[in-house]
């Protein structure tokens, strides 16, 4: 099957500073527009000025049907691949072949005019996103009732707040039906129970079979959403793959952490002459090193490290922090064989197990220790040693239920409810049976 | 380049050949067929001429923005759509005083309000469509940077908001012939020719202001100085000067055959077809042109404004 957007080469070069001075004088331009039709073939380039490419080698293809999220840093390129898919502006190398009509959210409320009527902007700004006025009859009031500004369709929109203008911009831009959805974090708009409603929408124009490329900072709602994700670097791909492993690299390399770290040479590991850490590693059930894991699957944190002085009580000891740096929980190793045990001289491999359902989404970095009880002392305490991404399921049988949008609170664990279900206030009901007795 | 498949491709039907939701059907019926587009980004495609396929598809769009500038032009103003027939006829009167009472010039077989009136019609709404369109583009800025469509769209709805303010001055035209007593004649059937010959000229000339005015913010101030001297060394509140040496030179001016062809066409007056067939040409030459610069300068809109 034929690729939906197909990327080959593309390259965006952009020339650096001021332009009025890269241009020339006006008297310049109008001598050139004069002799343009003899210069259609020879641009003239200006070679002396600082270049800079925005892209460059960029090869990618979506399939149709593909819900594909770009992640890197600011600078990295991501908007510059946007405009050129969108076809604002015109790439220096390559090509882009774009099997579909596509349609792009950059900004929402694009040609929005303050003085128009909220009823007006919408058959505008649905004319400038690319919509036939009979689609947008169609869509109006499913519109409307999305952006929640029934009361106020027809007053200007420079009198909504700017939550109504944004939910009314948004609205316009969800019922787009394009084959092809552009999307830049537009999920920064409005209050959080609207942010919500956006990524369910979201994920409905996926599950329609739609292709959805989403930019975004937005880490869980990347892995969430997208089942592959494309890293960009400095302007080039650097990773295409499963989306938790490219937003797992992506963390990890501001970090400087992955799902595992072995010191080769033992004299340079965290440690003392009692205890010295040898390695560090995120495994799965089955034993795998992984930096993903479903939210609904234990995950074990390894740590295994040298006894170099033989006597002491050593406690093993992991600290546990998310994306925002939270310390989520902190563990001890409580194993009966080696607790208030002296410990002999080798190499012991401690295993924590965390339950699935337990951890929330998102990344979590995992600092090691070992330290003695009585006295207090710390033999090594490494922070951010090993990071791993949590997965969250959207298959029903998680903590969000059938729930898609964000879900707070730095554990994420399922709990058991019980209901009591009767027709009538259970306690009227007795009272009146007691009566009648 | 950019062609567009009747045919539902086979990945959409891989089940049923009948639409089997209403989602299919809709696809089916979409009347601009725009869900079967195949578009190749390369660098330098479109060099030449207008892409008439894709213009046609943003029609909508057009009438939009058009509808847009009009709607928004009188809000918020005291006299609203008034606004579009004081232009003309307070430079009328103002002529009408200057130049027939006080300068005593000559306005042919008809009074001079009327004459000069006659002018001023089409003139006003030349000026106008030149001087929004040149200014639309940068004042659509936000619109170039954020969305995909022919932005030749932009100046072109600028001039087409323009015909709604020329429609008013017209009636008034009316009212004043009627008031002076100018009969109907067969010429008066021209006029139409001389309206399509204003807003060829004013969407030529509003497509390269507004495609200069991206890349040199000078024609937004240069736009009203040349806008006043075209209306000078045009024949708006003069006639055309008769067995003059430099004659021609007045062919050269696209608006002076405008200008002498709505004068002959309502005053029963002899068509200068010199002056008409140059003009003609010219306005001809200058969209041509316009086309064709706007096209290449269009490509760099969105990285320099």
């Amino acid at each position: 099957m034929k690729p939906i957007i197909q990327v080959e080469n593309l390259g965006k070069r952009y020339r650096i500073g001021a332009p009025q001075a890269a241009y020339g004088t006006l008297r310049d331009t109008l001598a050139d527009i004069a002799r343009a039709p003899l210069r259609l073939l020879s641009r003239n380039g200006q070679a002396d000025k600082p270049l800079i490419w925005a892209l460059r080698d960029v090869n990618f293809e979506i399939a149709k049907g593909e819900v594909v999220g770009m992640i890197g840093r600011n600078g990295a390129g991501k908007s510059t691949l946007l405009k050129l898919l969108s076809r604002i502006t015109e790439p220096t190398t390559g090509r882009i072949e774009l099997n579909g009509r596509i349609a792009s959210l950059l900004e929402v409320g694009t040609g929005f005019h303050p003085e128009l009527t909220g009823r007006e902007n919408i058959y505008l700004n649905g004319a400038i996103l690319g919509m036939a006025r009979q689609e947008i009859n169609r869509k109006f009031d499913e519109i409307v009732a999305f952006a929640e500004v029934e009361k106020f369709i027809d007053t200007p929109v420079k009198h909504y707040s700017s939550g109504m203008y944004l939910r009314l911009a948004f609205a316009v831009a969800a019922h787009l039906e394009p084959e092809i959805l552009l999307v830049d974090e537009v999920l920064a708009v409005g209050d959080g129970r609207f942010q919500r409603k956006c990524l369910d929408k979201m994920q409905d124009v996926g599950k329609q079979g739609r292709t959805v490329f989403f930019v975004s900072h937005n880490m869980d709602a990347i892995t969430r959403l997208c089942p592959r994700a494309i890293l960009l670097h400095d302007g080039q791909v650097f990773r295409d793959g499963p989306s938790h492993e490219v937003v797992n690299s992506y963390l990890s390399s501001g970090l400087g952490t992955t799902a595992v770290k072995e010191w080769t040479d033992p004299t340079h590991a965290p440690g003392n002459d009692i205890v010295r850490l040898r390695s560090a590693r995120i495994i799965t059930e089955t034993g795998e090193i992984s930096g993903a894991i479903d939210i609904r699957r234990p995950v074990g944190v390894e740590m295994k490290f040298e006894v170099l002085t033989a006597g002491h009580l050593l406690v093993p000891n992991l600290h546990f922090n998310n994306g925002e740096g939270v310390c989520i929980f902190h563990l001890q190793d409580l194993d009966p064989t080696w607790r208030r045990r002296p410990r002999p001289c080798g190499i012991y491999t401690s295993t924590a197990w965390i339950p699935g359902n337990f951890l929330s989404e998102g990344s979590v970095t995992v600092g090691f220790a070992v330290s003695t009880v009585d006295p207090v002392t710390v033999h090594f305490f490494e922070r951010h040693v090993v990071a791993f991404q949590v997965i969250d399921s959207l298959e029903g049988d998680a903590a969000r239920g059938d729930y898609a949008g964000p879900y707070p609170g730095a554990v994420r664990p399922i709990m058991n409810w019980t209901t009591e279900y009767s027709l009538k206030d259970s306690t009227d009901l007795e009272v009146s049976n007691i009566a009648g007795y | 380049m950019d062609h567009q498949n009747i045919v539902v491709r086979p990945e959409t039907t891989n089940t049923l050949q009948v639409p089997s939701s209403p989602e299919q059907l809709e696809d089916i019926e979409d009347p601009l067929g725009r869900s079967y587009d195949s578009v190749v980004i390369e660098p330098g495609r479109k060099s030449f001429g207008f892409n008439l396929n894709e213009l046609w598809r943003y029609r909508e769009l057009l009438y939009f923005l058009t509808w847009r500038d009009i709607k928004v032009r009188y809000k918020q103003t005291l006299l609203g759509a008034t606004w579009a027939v004081m232009q003309p006829l307070l430079l009328m009167a103002i002529f009408t005083l200057v130049f027939a009472r006080l300068g005593g010039i000559k306005s042919e077989k008809v009074p001079y309000p009327i004459f000069v009136y006659a002018a001023l019609l089409p003139w006003t709404f030349f000026a106008n469509a030149v001087t929004n369109s040149g200014n639309s583009l940068v004042g659509s800025t936000n619109l170039i940077t954020k969305v995909y469509f022919p932005r030749v769209i932009i100046p072109a709805a600028a001039v087409a908001a323009g015909l709604v303010d020329f429609s008013i001055a017209f009636i008034l035209l009316i009212i004043l012939m009627i008031y002076y007593h100018v009969g109907l004649h067969a010429g008066m059937l021209l006029l139409p020719v001389f309206i399509v010959m204003t807003i060829m000229l004013a969407l030529g000339i509003g497509m390269l202001m507004s495609a200069l005015n991206v890349k040199y913010r000078d024609v937004r101030h240069a736009l009203p100085f040349l806008m006043q001297i075209w209306m000078f060394s045009s024949p708006v509140m003069y006639p055309m000067p008769v067995g003059w040496r430099f004659h021609w030179l007045f062919a050269l001016n696209p608006m002076a055959g405008i200008i002498e062809g709505f004068r002959s066409a309502l005053f029963e007056k002899a068509f200068d077809w010199f002056t008409l067939g140059t003009s003609a040409v010219i306005i001809l030459l200058i969209l041509i042109y316009a086309v064709f610069s706007f096209n290449r300068m269009e490509k760099s809109f969105a990285d320099i404004i």
